[in-house]
């Protein structure tokens, strides 16, 4: 970690300096009419070596898949192999278009159309869309896809969407913005989805129910046919929120259980990196009832050729193109890599590690639901002396690794969500398991370390309270 | 296998912890009828293999680079710095998460933060968020915004005619299940008829056939009927031509992909989007903002966030979630390189290239360039159909534009050309001699 202060990129500007020179004017110059001139612009002048810099001694700031374990729960903080960017830099794909004709981008196209082949594959789906550009982005469509299911079969009553108390907060921001309101469904003794509860919700109001399986606990639900059955009885369709694939890649086809339409989010499951936020693909796959609706256009192909074709009942276009293609050059190297046993392979380890991990740490960190867990699992971080899940993230700062997902889900008190992945060592973990049980020790030996923590890094922990009361969201000269 | 680094000896290690036999018991939760079925998938490849397949996938799209290119149209080509990408690529950036924990994250935070303040000054507002997934999901978020901000009273947005056919699909697609009219005005936004039912005007600066339209009143006269003013505009233009928030926007959205960005058949784009002071609270997306650690020592963190899914869930502004954070970032690198001189150099050859690319295509007998100003796009009246010239020159190394008959049918007759600093003079002079002779 690069501990020294950095400033601004503004604080380093000086007049004069330039980055980039950029080729002389081989064109008579026109006057742009005075009216539309601004007049002054703000930004900072560098030199080409001060940027470069400045942006590597930020990156040296950063906790990355690339530098420390990583093992943030729900994001699948898996490595992200080298070639899927070596892959994604070709100038074939770079200098591509857009709005070219389909004869000048059949590469594009292709692979797009095997991608979608290889992803239908995997899910078991009828079809797929690799518009959305996120997670939400794909739950969005597939909300919609629901929604106008109902009402071209003439049923307008259909306003309710079920949605478990463990799910993500995309599920139900996600309903709202299709119109739709949120019924909660709890979680019964075992971590599942209350069944007496479930049935109880489920009248001819009901669109459908949003699930993520494995759930945010880690769990797999159990009950996810019956669920299923029970939802489709009442004329409902069954989203599935595939936040958590990477449990289950060569494992089950979503859609043999039942799921109607669902996203994947190719950033977790098949290893593009998040970017420090992004950009994802929230690919959206469906089964017979809703191939028709999905969001487009998506590739077909016709004989040797391929093109870009409109669902027949599309709900339209989610954004601007065909998606984050880049990201699909990237998932596509890495399944091509994997093939089935690989990805079959993965879901294995991720598996075996999250359960070895869960193993070694439960006495040290007590997990709600004691079963067997899937690719991650929710501990609680819950000490006397006023010690809390909070302080021991920061702590394992100190020892060198990334902080789990924490708080969430919120039916778990002072959770951890851990989840290794399956590209992490046995060597790696019991150093992870080792820092743990210091920290669970220090926790009761020395508190005040937890509290203060992290030591070392650029700045301790942030007065988030008065930053958001009076925010500063620009610099200021 | 390279990525999964335990061996058998591990596993075996590892399952005798946790208590199981085997890998397969692990998965005991799995209805046993539907466990591990067979994929279908090709055999896995090497990495040389898997390169080498994809690598002859790419080569056979035509791209900007091997061609006189002049197709733009909401994807453009233009000049990418090497310190862009090489920056970018760190696999420090690359392969970090959302910043969640800021302690660890102050690399991204700051670039965020940076971000914020460049964009906010280009678009002259004073807040912007950390991206959005394009252009066109930007706009549509704004939208809502004013719509929320309208309440129910305010049904109605009024949408330019000229703005680009994908992103009224977007906003149409975004507002599908709400009782919202959409209407389109022709001509200038201060003229577009806001009333006392109008949530929004949006503006296209430029629009979709390149003109830059006069703002100037347009803030004014929606604000008058109380509804706000949204811009949609090309951050380029912006380094030479005045800001939509000096014009009275209270929202400013762009597509962001010229800052830094390949074309890359359509993404990853970057959604900008800025507002006034009023409405920092309500907007969605990530936030950065400033902050002291116990020493006072200048740190960044996500902020606002009771605004945001993963708190206020079905109550909050928007879903988003993960956004377009790398493409962002080269947007920073790439405005920071530039800086202020070379951000209008960039915008100035745009404006003088396409310029004289129109005056040579108006002496091409037969052909017209549509009137009013424009920046670096503009329409081209031809004489024979205009995806027939396409057709032909496409296959001769020259991209001439986009035929507007692909989002208009009966537009038959117009080419909307695209020129940039990547334009050479030479191109822009084949280009019109290629034009004439794809018209007889």
């Amino acid at each position: 970690m690069n501990l020294k202060p950095e400033p601004l990129a503004f604080e380093l500007s000086s007049p004069g300096r330039v980055g980039v020179a950029l080729p002389k004017r081989d064109v008579p110059a026109v006057p742009v009419p005075e009216a539309l001139l601004r007049d002054e612009l703000k930004l900072p002048e560098l030199d080409e070596l001060t940027v470069v810099r400045h942006f590597t001694r930020l990156s040296q700031k950063n906790y990355s898949i690339d530098t420390e374990f990583y093992p943030l729960g729900s994001c699948t903080m898996k490595y992200n192999p080298k070639a899927n960017e070596a892959a994604a830099a070709l100038p074939g794909w770079k200098g591509s278009h857009p709005l070219a004709s389909d004869r000048c981008n059949q590469g594009s196209i292709e692979l797009i159309w095997k991608l979608q082949e290889s992803l239908k594959a995997i899910g078991g789906f009828e079809a797929v869309s690799l518009q959305p550009a996120a997670g939400a982005h794909g739950e969005l469509a597939g909300v919609f896809m629901i929604r106008a299911y109902h009402l071209s079969r003439g049923d307008s009553r259909r306003v309710k969407m079920l949605i478990p108390d463990s799910a993500h907060g995309t599920n139900p921001a996600s309903c709202t913005m299709a119109g739709l309101t949120t019924v909660t469904i709890p979680s019964d003794a075992d971590g599942g989805v209350d069944m007496a509860a479930l049935k109880a919700a489920c009248d001819d109001t009901v669109a459908g129910i949003m699930i993520t399986n494995p759930s945010t606990l880690g769990l797999f639900e159990r009950n996810i046919e019956a669920i299923a059955r029970i939802v489709h009885e009442a004329g409902g369709l069954v989203y599935g929120d595939g936040a958590n694939m990477n449990a289950l890649t060569g494992v089950l086809r979503p859609a043999d259980v039942g799921i109607d339409v669902m996203h994947f989010n190719l950033h977790k499951t098949f290893s593009t990196p998040h970017g420090g936020g992004g950009p994802g693909v929230g690919m959206v796959g469906a089964g017979k009832a809703l191939a028709a609706f999905l969001p487009g256009p998506i590739a077909g192909r016709k004989g040797e050729a391929y093109a870009m074709e409109v669902p027949e009942r599309t709900i339209g276009r989610m954004k601007a193109f065909y998606g984050n293609f880049g990201v699909l050059v990237r998932a596509y190297t890495y399944i091509r890599m994997l093939g089935a046993e690989g990805l079959r392979r993965v879901a294995e380890s991720a598996v075996l590690n999250a359960n070895y991990l869960k193993a070694r740490l439960e006495k040290a960190y007590p997990v709600k639901y004691p079963r067997r867990c899937m690719h991650e699992f929710v501990a609680m971080g819950n000490f006397a002396d006023g010690v809390h899940t909070l302080d021991i993230a920061k702590r394992m700062i100190d020892y060198g690794f990334h902080p789990p997902t924490i708080y969430f889900p919120l039916i778990v008190p002072e959770a951890l969500m851990i989840e290794p992945t399956e590209t992490e060592s046995k060597e790696t973990l019991d150093g992870f398991v080792e820092a743990m049980l210091k920290i669970a020790e220090e926790a009761r030996t020395s508190p005040e370390l937890l509290r203060e923590a992290p030591h070392a890094t650029p700045v301790g922990r942030l007065d988030e309270v008065a930053a958001a009361r009076c925010p500063v969201l620009c610099y200021r000269g | 296998m390279p990525f999964i680094p335990n061996t058998d000896a591990d596993r075996e290690a590892m399952l005798a912890a946790v208590g199981a036999r085997s890998v397969e018991e692990l998965f005991s939760d799995i209805p046993a009828d539907k466990r591990f079925p067979k994929l279908g998938l090709p055999e896995g490849l090497s990495e040389l293999e898997a390169l080498r397949e994809i690598e002859a996938m790419a080569s056979r799209n035509e791209v900007a680079s091997k061609s006189a290119w002049f197709l733009g149209a909401g994807a453009y080509n233009h000049f990418i710095p090497a310190a862009v990408p090489a920056l970018a690529s760190r696999g420090e950036f690359l392969s970090a998460y959302t910043p969640y924990q800021p302690e660890v994250s102050q690399g991204t935070l700051q670039a965020i933060f940076e971000y914020q303040s460049m964009a906010a000054e280009l678009f002259g507002v004073d807040t912007v968020n950390a991206s959005h997934y394009d252009g066109a999901t930007a706009l549509a978020e704004a939208v809502i915004m004013a719509l929320n901000h309208g309440g129910s009273g305010r049904p109605r947005i009024m949408l330019p005619a000229a703005l680009h056919p994908e992103y009224k699909d977007v906003v149409r697609t975004y507002l599908a299940a709400f009782p919202v009219e959409v209407e389109e005005y022709a001509g200038e936004p201060a003229a577009a008829g806001a009333d006392a039912r109008t949530a929004c005007v949006v503006a296209a600066y430029p629009d979709f056939e390149g003109r830059v339209r006069d703002l100037s009143g347009a803030a004014e006269a929606a604000h008058a009927a109380g509804a706000l003013f949204i811009v949609s505009a090309d951050p380029i233009m912006l380094g030479l031509l005045k800001s939509p928030g000096s014009m009275g926007a209270d929202i400013v959205t762009a597509e962001g992909q010229s800052l830094g960005n390949a074309m890359n058949y359509g993404g990853p784009f970057l959604g900008m989007m800025g507002a006034t002071q009023k409405f920092v609270r309500k907007m969605p997306g990530r936030i950065v903002g400033q902050a002291a650690d116990h020493d006072g020592r200048r740190g960044f963190v996500l902020t606002l966030s009771a605004r945001e899914q993963h708190i206020r869930r079905e109550k909050a502004v928007s879903n988003i979630c993960s956004n377009q954070g790398l493409a962002m970032l080269q947007a920073t690198v790439y405005l920071e390189a530039l800086g202020k001189g070379g951000l209008r150099a960039v915008a100035e050859l745009c404006w003088n290239k396409a310029h004289y690319a129109a005056g040579l295509i108006a002496e091409i007998p037969g052909f017209a360039v549509a009137d009013g100003e424009y920046f670096k796009e503009f329409v081209v009246k031809t004489p024979v159909p205009a995806a027939s010239i396409v057709e032909k020159l496409e296959r001769r190394g020259v991209m001439p534009g986009l035929a507007l008959s692909r989002y208009y049918p009966d537009r038959t007759h117009e080419l909307l050309v695209c020129v940039t600093e990547m334009n050479t003079r030479e191109q822009i002079e084949l280009l019109a001699r290629s034009l004439e002779e794809a018209s007889v």
